[in-house]
C-alpha cells in the first residue's frame, strides 16, 4: 500500500516537471512580452535592458530552472501585465473561480445523478426522452455559445439576471465570497449553469447507462423476488452499485470544471484564474502562465492520484487481489 | 448691485446643482488601467483612468485642441528660445487638501524622469525644470523644443508632500513588481477621487466637491463605476441589458443592433490612428517574395503599382462595414501636417497597375509573404485578406501570415518582414513624431518603427531640424517637404483611417474623442 502511494507520487512529479518544461518550450511562440510592456517611443536600449532584467536574453531551459528555483520557495515572479506579484493575484483570483466551480460542480452531480436515475427508470416515458434529448445539447454545443445565449435570454430579452461579473462581494479577510449578497447570488447562476451543463449531461448519461446495466443483474432479479419495494431496490441495491465508476468520473471532472472555467470566466467576464489566465496568454505575461499551468497541473495530477488510492478504499476487490496476490 | 448679487447667488447655486443630483455613470470597455502610479505605464486605458484623478498641465479637449489645465497660460520665453513659462492656475488643492504650488509640478516633472518612469522618453528633451515663484515654472530644453506643449498632455502632476508621506517618491519598478502606495491609491488635482479599485475587477471614483473647475465644466456625473469587459459579445449584451450606461471597444459586427436598440445610441468620429502597409525597400534582396537576388519592392514603380491595387473604398464598405475614412498619407486628420489634397492621393487603377508592373519589368508578377496582426487594429486580418485578393488582381501572389500582436510588432521592429501591416497614432498631434518613428532611417533611438530600410540622410537632417525649429512657418514648409517625398516614394501604402465608436444610452451625452480617451467631466447627463 505505502509502496504503492510512493510510487505513484513519484510518478506524479515527474508529470509536473515534464509539464514545467513542455510549457516553457512553448512560451517564446506566444511572442515577445517585452512588446506589449514598453510603449511605441521604446527605444532599442530600453528593451535591452528590460531583457535582461527580466532574464528573456536566457534559453528556456535556464528560465525554467530559474522558475522552479523560486517556486520551490513560494515565489512565483511578478506579472508583467500588472507589476504584482503572481501568488497574491494568484490569491485574490482563486475564490472566485472555485466558489463557481463548486456550485456548478454541485448543480451537475444533484441535476446528473437525479435526471440520469429517472431516465433509467423510466426508460420508455415521455418526459426521460425530453430530457434525453434536450442533454444533447449540453454535450455538443460549446460552452461559449451556450453561456452567450443564456446571456441573451435572461439578461437582455427578459432582464432578470446579470450578463457579467461577480455582483457584491463580500471580503473575510483572505477569501472574498460573493454567497452573502443577493446580487452575488444572482451573478452565480448563469455562468455556473453554463460551466456545469456538460458535466452534468455527462453524469447524467453516465448514471443512466450504468443504472440501465445494473437492473439487468441477477441480483436485481433476486431482489424483486424478495419482494422488495422498487424504492428499495432502485436506491438501495442498484444506485449504490452504480456509484464507483461514477465516482472516478466526478472525481475527473472535478479538475476539468476548474479548467473549463476559462472560456465561462471569459464570457461572463468572471474575474477568476481562468479570466486571468486568458489575459495573460494576450500579454504573454510568462509568469501567471507559467504559475497557473503549474497550479492545474498539480490539480490534475493531485486528484487522478487521490482517486487511485480512493479506489482502494471503495472497491474491495482491489485490495483483496493485491493482498492474495503477495 | 442687486443684479450682480443675484448673479452670483445663480452662478453660486448653480456650481452647487450639479453635486446635489446623485448620478452614477457605469462605464465599461475591453481592458483595465495597469496601474495607477501617474509615471509607470504609458498606455492608452491607463491615461484614461488616471485623467479623471490626475491632471497634466494642458489637456486636450474633445476637438484635440489645447485646454488650459493646472497651467492657465504658457509661453517660450522671451529672449531664451529654449525655455518654456507655464503660468500655474491659483486657488488648485489636491484630493488630500494640500495645496498645488509650482514645487509639486518640478517635482513631478523629475520624478517623470526617473529610471523606472515609462514618460521619460516624452520628455527627453528637458534639462532642468525650475519653480520662479509659487505660481510660476520654467521648463529647460537641451535646444529650442516648439512643440513641448504636445508632449505634457499626458504627464500628470503629483503632490510632493503626499509622495513623500507615503513613501512614493520613486515611480514604482513596474517589470520588477513593486507595489508602492501610489499604485493602488491617487490623490490628484483632477475632478474625480478614487473610492475603491480591484484591478481588472472594477474601479469606482466620486465627484470631487472642491475642484476648481466647478462651475465651469459640466460635472454632472457624480460617482464613475468603472468595469472592465473583455469578451466583445458580453460587452454588448451589457449595453443591450441597460447594465453599462457607456461602452469603449464596441465590436463594428455590433453597431446596428446597439443604435437600433430603444434608449442606445452610437456616436463616432475618425480616430487617431491611421492603417497602412509597409514595405522593404532597402534590402538588396528580400526573404519574403520568389526572385532571387532582386529586391522588386525596391522600384518605386512596383511600390506604386501595390498602392494602386489596393480598393479602399471596398475594404471600408465590405471589411469595414462604412467604419473607417480611406486615406492617402498615413497621418491622422488632425495632425499638423496634414493635408486633405495628399490624403486624397491613393487612387484605384487596376489597368494602371498592370501597366506599371510591366514597366518595371514583373509583368508575370511576383510572390510575397504579407504579415499581419490579428488582435490589434479593427478588423486587422479581413483587412490583409481583402488585399491579398486585390494584389493578386495585378499578378502578385500574396501569402498571408497573421499572427497575434505578441509576435507580429517583433518582426517590424527587428526587421524579419518585408511586407507588413502596421497602424500608428500621433499622441503630439505633430508630423514630426511621425516621421522620427517611421520616416527616418533606423539609428538607435530614432526610426525604430521604420521597417522599410528607407534611409536618405538629407531628409533625416530635415526631419532632425524639425525638433529646435523655432519658425513655425519655415517648420511647417519643412513638414510638407517632407511628406511630398514620402508620398512620391510611396514609402508606405496607406489604407485607412480607423473610426472610433462609443455606445451610450440616451441619458448620457459626450462628443468622441480622437484619442478614445473620454473625461468624465465634459460628460452631460440626460
Amino acid at each position: 500500500m505505502l509502496a504503492y502511494i510512493i510510487r505513484r507520487v513519484a510518478q506524479s512529479a515527474l508529470v509536473l516537471l515534464i509539464v514545467g518544461l513542455v510549457a516553457f518550450a512553448m512560451f517564446r511562440f506566444v511572442g515577445d512580452p517585452i512588446d506589449n510592456m514598453l510603449g511605441q517611443e521604446r527605444t532599442a536600449d530600453d528593451i535591452e535592458r528590460l531583457r535582461e532584467q527580466l532574464g528573456l536574453d536566457q534559453p528556456f531551459v535556464v528560465q525554467y530552472y530559474r522558475f522552479l528555483e523560486n517556486a520551490v520557495q513560494g515565489n512565483f515572479g511578478v506579472s508583467y501585465r500588472q507589476g504584482r506579484p503572481v501568488i497574491d493575484i494568484l490569491m485574490e483570483r482563486a475564490p472566485a473561480t472555485l466558489e463557481l466551480a463548486a456550485v456548478s460542480g454541485i448543480l451537475a452531480v444533484l441535476f446528473g445523478i437525479a435526471l440520469g436515475v429517472f431516465t433509467a427508470i423510466r426508460r420508455k416515458g415521455i418526459a426521460a426522452n425530453i430530457i434525453m434529448s434536450v442533454s444533447l445539447i449540453g454535450v455538443s454545443l460549446p460552452t461559449f455559445l451556450i453561456g452567450i445565449l443564456l446571456i441573451y435570454l435572461f439578461s437582455v430579452e427578459l432582464g432578470w439576471l446579470p450578463s457579467f461579473g461577480r455582483g457584491e462581494v463580500v471580503d473575510l479577510g483572505a477569501w472574498t465570497t460573493g454567497f452573502l449578497t443577493a446580487s452575488g447570488l444572482k451573478a452565480l447562476i448563469l455562468p455556473s449553469i453554463t460551466l456545469g451543463l456538460y458535466q452534468m449531461t455527462l453524469i447524467m448519461r453516465l448514471v443512466r447507462s450504468e443504472m440501465l446495466e445494473v437492473l439487468r443483474q441477477d441480483y436485481i432479479r433476486f431482489a424483486r423476488a424478495r419482494g422488495l419495494r422498487n424504492r428499495a431496490v432502485h436506491f438501495r441495491h442498484a444506485l449504490k452499485n452504480t456509484m464507483v465508476p461514477v465516482i472516478t468520473v466526478i472525481g475527473l471532472q472535478v479538475g476539468a470544471i476548474i479548467a473549463f472555467a476559462i472560456i465561462t470566466e471569459t464570457v461572463f467576464q468572471w474575474p477568476g484564474v481562468g479570466l486571468l489566465f486568458i489575459n495573460a496568454i494576450q500579454f504573454v505575461d510568462i509568469p501567471v502562465m507559467a504559475a497557473y499551468l503549474m497550479l492545474i497541473s498539480v490539480m490534475f495530477v493531485g486528484i487522478n492520484l487521490i482517486v487511485d488510492i480512493l479506489y482502494f478504499f471503495i472497491d474491495p476487490r482491489l485490495r483483496v487481489d493485491r493482498k492474495g496476490g503477495h | 448691485m442687486k443684479t450682480t448679487t443675484v448673479l452670483t447667488l445663480t452662478s453660486l447655486l448653480l456650481a452647487t446643482a450639479a453635486p446635489l443630483s446623485a448620478e452614477t455613470l457605469r462605464w465599461a470597455r475591453s481592458g483595465d488601467a495597469l496601474t495607477l502610479d501617474p509615471h509607470a505605464q504609458n498606455e492608452g486605458p491607463t491615461h484614461t483612468i488616471r485623467h479623471q484623478m490626475y491632471e497634466p498641465l494642458i489637456i486636450r479637449d474633445v476637438t484635440g485642441a489645447f485646454e488650459p489645465a493646472l497651467a492657465t497660460e504658457w509661453a517660450p520665453k522671451e529672449g531664451d528660445p529654449n525655455v518654456w513659462v507655464f503660468k500655474l492656475r491659483e486657488g488648485v488643492t489636491f484630493h488630500d487638501g494640500a495645496d498645488f504650488t509650482a514645487e509639486d509640478v518640478v517635482f513631478s516633472f523629475n520624478r517623470a524622469k526617473q529610471e523606472n518612469s515609462d514618460m521619460k522618453e516624452l520628455i527627453g528633451s528637458i534639462t532642468e525644470v525650475r519653480a520662479v515663484d509659487d505660481l510660476t515654472v520654467e521648463i529647460v530644453t537641451d535646444g529650442p523644443n516648439p512643440i513641448l506643449p504636445s508632449n505634457l498632455t499626458n504627464l500628470f502632476i503629483m503632490d510632493k508632500g503626499w509622495t513623500e508621506a507615503n513613501n512614493t517618491v520613486n515611480v514604482q519598478d513596474f517589470e520588477g513588481g513593486e507595489i508602492t502606495y501610489a499604485t493602488t491609491n491617487a490623490n490628484g488635482t483632477g475632478p474625480y477621487v478614487l473610492e475603491s479599485r480591484e484591478p481588472d475587477v472594477k474601479t469606482v471614483m466620486t465627484l470631487n466637491e472642491d475642484y476648481w473647475g466647478i462651475g465651469q465644466f459640466p460635472l454632472e456625473v457624480t460617482e464613475i463605476v468603472y468595469t472592465p469587459i473583455q469578451n466583445a459579445a458580453t460587452r454588448v449584451a451589457a449595453m443591450l441589458s441597460g447594465e453599462v450606461d457607456f461602452l469603449q471597444d464596441m465590436p463594428v459586427q455590433d453597431l446596428d443592433r446597439v443604435s437600433n436598440a430603444d434608449g442606445l445610441m452610437v456616436r463616432q468620429a475618425p480616430q487617431n490612428r491611421v492603417i497602412f502597409f509597409g514595405l522593404n525597400m532597402g534590402a538588396d534582396d528580400i526573404e519574403a517574395d520568389n526572385i532571387d537576388g532582386k529586391n522588386p519592392l525596391a522600384d518605386v514603380r512596383v511600390r506604386k503599382a501595390m498602392s494602386m491595387a489596393i480598393n479602399r473604398d471596398a475594404i471600408q464598405k465590405v471589411v469595414m462595414r462604412g467604419q473607417s475614412q480611406p486615406a492617402g498619407m498615413i497621418a491622422p486628420p488632425f495632425v499638423n501636417g496634414w493635408t486633405e489634397e495628399m490624403d486624397a492621393e491613393s487612387t484605384t487603377d487596376i489597368e494602371g497597375a498592370k501597366a506599371l508592373m510591366e514597366e518595371a519589368g514583373y509583368a508575370d508578377g511576383f510572390s510575397i509573404r504579407l504579415d499581419c496582426p490579428n488582435d490589434r487594429y479593427v478588423n486587422d486580418e479581413p483587412i490583409c485578406q481583402a488585399a491579398v485578393g486585390m494584389l493578386g488582381q495585378i499578378g502578385i501572389t500574396v501569402n498571408l501570415d497573421a499572427k497575434p500582436k505578441a509576435q507580429h510588432f517583433p518582426l517590424i521592429t527587428d526587421g524579419k518582414t518585408d511586407f507588413y501591416m502596421l497602424g500608428w497614432g500621433v499622441p503630439t498631434y505633430d508630423s514630426e513624431y511621425v516621421f522620427n518613428f517611421l520616416v527616418h532611417g533606423r539609428e538607435g533611438d530614432i526610426g525604430t518603427w521604420n521597417g522599410t530600410g528607407y534611409d536618405n540622410d538629407e531628409l533625416d537632417a530635415k526631419i532632425k531640424s524639425l525638433a529646435s525649429n523655432t519658425d513655425l512657418d519655415a517648420r511647417n514648409q519643412d513638414i510638407a517637404d517632407i511628406w511630398r517625398v514620402v508620398q512620391d516614394e510611396q514609402l508606405y501604402i496607406p489604407i485607412h483611417h480607423q473610426v472610433l465608436n462609443w455606445g451610450m444610452s440616451e441619458k448620457v451625452d459626450i462628443a468622441v474623442d480622437p484619442e478614445d480617451q473620454p473625461k468624465v467631466k465634459y460628460f452631460k447627463m440626460n
